[in-house]
């Protein structure tokens, strides 16, 4: 996937502040994707020659975590927690709704690119549950309602800032 | 009168913010302080009056207009109202050593943390030797709380006899708190962080470490910005740095974030994740003790651990030594979640059964239906039947039923839970979480979760019964680490104690009719847990 120059300048300097920090690679890869909102395939040899590291290695570390994405994402990313403490107070119907609710499946966005849904395997809110995080705020105790009313208050805050 | 409204993650998931907006709106600024852990009265208002300390809860921001008209005439007579904080059961019966401090103030105010007790066990550390710290730690009978259950003392005494004088040696700290209904280490960072940071500066003084690591998962984005505010006043109050407090001695510390695997909870795989690399787990020996972070000798110690460094050093390790049964010693961060009505964090001395913590604190469902099935340990935990809930909580009595404490997260599951259901995603969530080094796991896993969908649709059922036992065996006794090790024990549980779960099912693979009304029958016999 190209990527504007930009971009390229962008990621540059940032390899430039890391080359010199112990196991640079995670802090790094974050740091491009805080910026960016993913990490390019186009990055992977300037990150390699960086912190002298081969293509393969640099990329079977950003395959290796879930978090690091290789394609842009959505403006908002949701995830619904998974894990048992959720289940155990009906995390299986609230994803099922938020799929239907958004009409993509996990790993998806939403055509007009405003959320991408994702699972997450615990939020540490398990004595609330269920929990869902948007962005960096997290949610307990959502029910389908609730659900609904947090991805309408999403669409109305994006209007409003437009 | 001083306000409190937390800032813990809890507290916010459920609305803290527009509570704290609506003290403000009428004139009140609240002191952001951490939670006490009574997770079902939050968002709790806590509010310090000549009468002392009272709580309100749950909070809402349309509550606010009342409490304060009320806390001007007979707080009692509001609705939301508790009490003294400290009086109310769920909390004043517990054994607060860790948690002392949490809730009690602004978690990142240094002013607060020294005036409550903190940096006494830094500053009783400072005046010993390396050895003397080493053997402190060891007289306590503190055991890592991550899940293993190690000896500290032991392993502290390995990184400090390893290597050449003047090696580099590491202290990193495992805040992957991946388990499912644990919030124990999330709770002592965002609630009281300086008690973490003070436990890594002792450690690195008892064992010659200049340099720490926490390694927090990135599920948790308020411990990591309390954590970094934390960091950087220690570092301006010279707590951390060069010349600690004039001692001459020295000690970094950096945050360092995961990215989303639970396997990088296991420490070697933590350690190659640290490095920059994938977070695939090593084969062992090396111990990390001698060989650990870019191969030099390494204390890898669990978030709790650590925090009850600075108890100890404070303390003494007498004081500590003197909670618990048998080898399992001082307090256990007990967290009681999933579907249960009053959910938290309790702190308790080692022996408390299951069925107390659940019943006496959780006071049984959220959903105010019987329970079922309690979960202890985390995904890679045995499933207990009713028949087991008296078992106390004491490493060794767990390991005896095939059960594990792990990082004391307790899980309750009502009567409509499908243990077949759990059974699989226990397989499910090892396909997607296995670092992929070794076959049992990688593949067992895959290869599990098509033994048990062909069970619960009746093909061959009684061969693959057969076949998901020895599966379970490969795994356990093939797996290089605990993540393919220990799939198989909430499976088997699950197998053993709710049969008719994987066996009376409708031709689309539901439950049948027959398996509700036979949940009664479950080997273990109902349970109630309403009282």
């Amino acid at each position: 996937m190209g990527i504007s120059q930009n971009e390229q300048q962008s990621i540059s300097a940032l390899v430039g502040q890391y080359t010199q920090l112990p196991g640079a690679l995670l802090p790094l890869l974050h740091a491009i994707q805080s910026d960016l909102g993913y990490v390019p395939d186009s990055a992977v040899p300037i990150i390699a020659k960086g912190l002298n590291l081969s293509r393969a290695e640099v990329h079977g570390v950003i395959s290796f975590y879930h978090d690091f994405k290789t394609t842009p994402v959505g403006r908002h990313t949701v995830q619904v927690c998974r894990a048992e403490a959720c289940q155990s107070m009906g995390s299986r119907q609230l994803e099922a709704h938020a799929k239907q609710a958004l009409g993509i499946d996990y790993g998806e966005t939403t055509a007009d690119g405003a959320v991408t849904l994702e699972p997450v395997y615990c939020l540490g809110n398990c004595a609330c549950s269920p929990s869902v995080r948007i962005d960096d705020a997290i949610y307990a105790r959502v029910d389908t309602d609730l659900f609904d009313d947090l991805m309408s208050g999403l669409l109305t805050e994006e209007g409003a800032s437009k | 009168m001083t306000f409190y409204i937390p800032q813990d993650t809890t507290a916010l998931a459920l609305g803290a913010d527009a509570v704290a907006s609506a003290l403000q709106s009428v004139g009140i600024e609240p002191v952001r302080s951490g939670s006490r852990g009574m997770f079902w009265l939050e968002p709790l208002l806590e509010v310090e009056t000549n009468k002392g300390r009272i709580g309100f809860g749950p909070v809402t921001a349309k509550d606010i207009p009342s409490i304060v008209d009320a806390l001007e005439s007979d707080p009692a007579r509001h609705t939301l109202y508790q009490g003294e904080v400290a009086d109310i059961p769920y909390f004043k019966s517990q054994q607060r050593l860790t948690y002392s401090r949490a809730g009690l103030g602004d978690p990142v105010c240094l002013d607060n943390y020294q005036a409550l007790n903190g940096f006494k066990g830094l500053n009783n550390a400072l005046k010993m030797t390396g050895q003397q710290i080493v053997d402190q730690v060891k007289d306590s009978g503190l055991r890592g709380r991550g899940g293993a259950a190690f000896p500290a003392g032991i392993k502290w005494q390995t990184v400090h006899d390893a290597g050449k004088d003047g090696c580099q040696k590491y202290i990193v700290c495992n805040a992957d708190e991946g388990d499912s209904g644990t919030f124990a280490d999330r709770l002592v960072m965002e609630a009281d962080p300086y008690q973490l940071i003070e436990g890594m500066i002792v450690a690195g003084l008892a064992v010659g470490a200049t340099q720490g690591y926490i390694y927090l998962r990135s599920e948790y984005p308020v411990a990591h910005k309390l954590l970094n505010i934390a960091i950087d006043r220690a570092i301006a109050a010279n707590f951390l740095g060069e010349n600690i407090q004039g001692s001459g001695k020295t000690f970094y510390l950096e945050v360092r974030l995961g990215a989303g695997a639970y396997i990088c909870g296991e420490e070697t795989s933590l350690l190659e994740s640290l490095e920059g690399k994938r977070g695939m787990v090593r084969a062992k020996p090396p111990l990390p003790a001698i060989e650990g972070l870019f191969g030099m000798p390494t204390v890898v110690n669990n978030v709790l651990t650590l925090a009850a460094i600075s108890t100890i050093l404070e303390q003494g390790a007498d004081s500590y030594q003197n909670f618990g049964m048998g080898r399992s010693r001082g307090t256990l961060a007990i967290q009681l979640a999933g579907n249960i009505k009053r959910g938290g964090l309790i702190e308790l001395a080692f022996g408390v059964t299951l069925r107390e913590v659940v019943e006496d604190y959780g006071q049984g469902t959220y959903s105010g239906r019987p329970i079922r099935a309690i979960q202890v340990g985390g995904p890679l935990g045995a499933f207990l039947p009713e028949s087991q809930w008296d078992t106390p909580m004491d490493y060794e009595a767990f390991a005896a039923i095939k059960a594990m404490i792990g990082h004391g997260g307790i899980v309750v599951f009502d009567d409509t839970a499908d243990m077949a259901a759990q059974a699989r995603f226990a397989m499910e969530f090892c396909v997607v979480e296995s670092c992929g080094k070794c076959t049992p796991c990688r593949i067992g896993s895959v290869r599990g979760v098509e033994v048990i969908d062909r069970i619960v649709a009746n093909e061959n059922r009684d061969n693959n019964l057969i076949l998901l036992h020895e599966l379970c065996d490969t795994m356990e006794f093939g797996s290089l680490c605990a993540m393919g090790g220990m799939t198989p024990y909430p499976v088997r549980s699950a197998l053993a104690h709710f049969p008719n779960d994987f066996l009376l099912r409708d031709a689309a693979g539901a439950l049948s009719q027959d398996a509700r009304g036979s949940l009664s029958g479950d080997a273990a016999g109902a349970a109630q847990g309403e009282h």
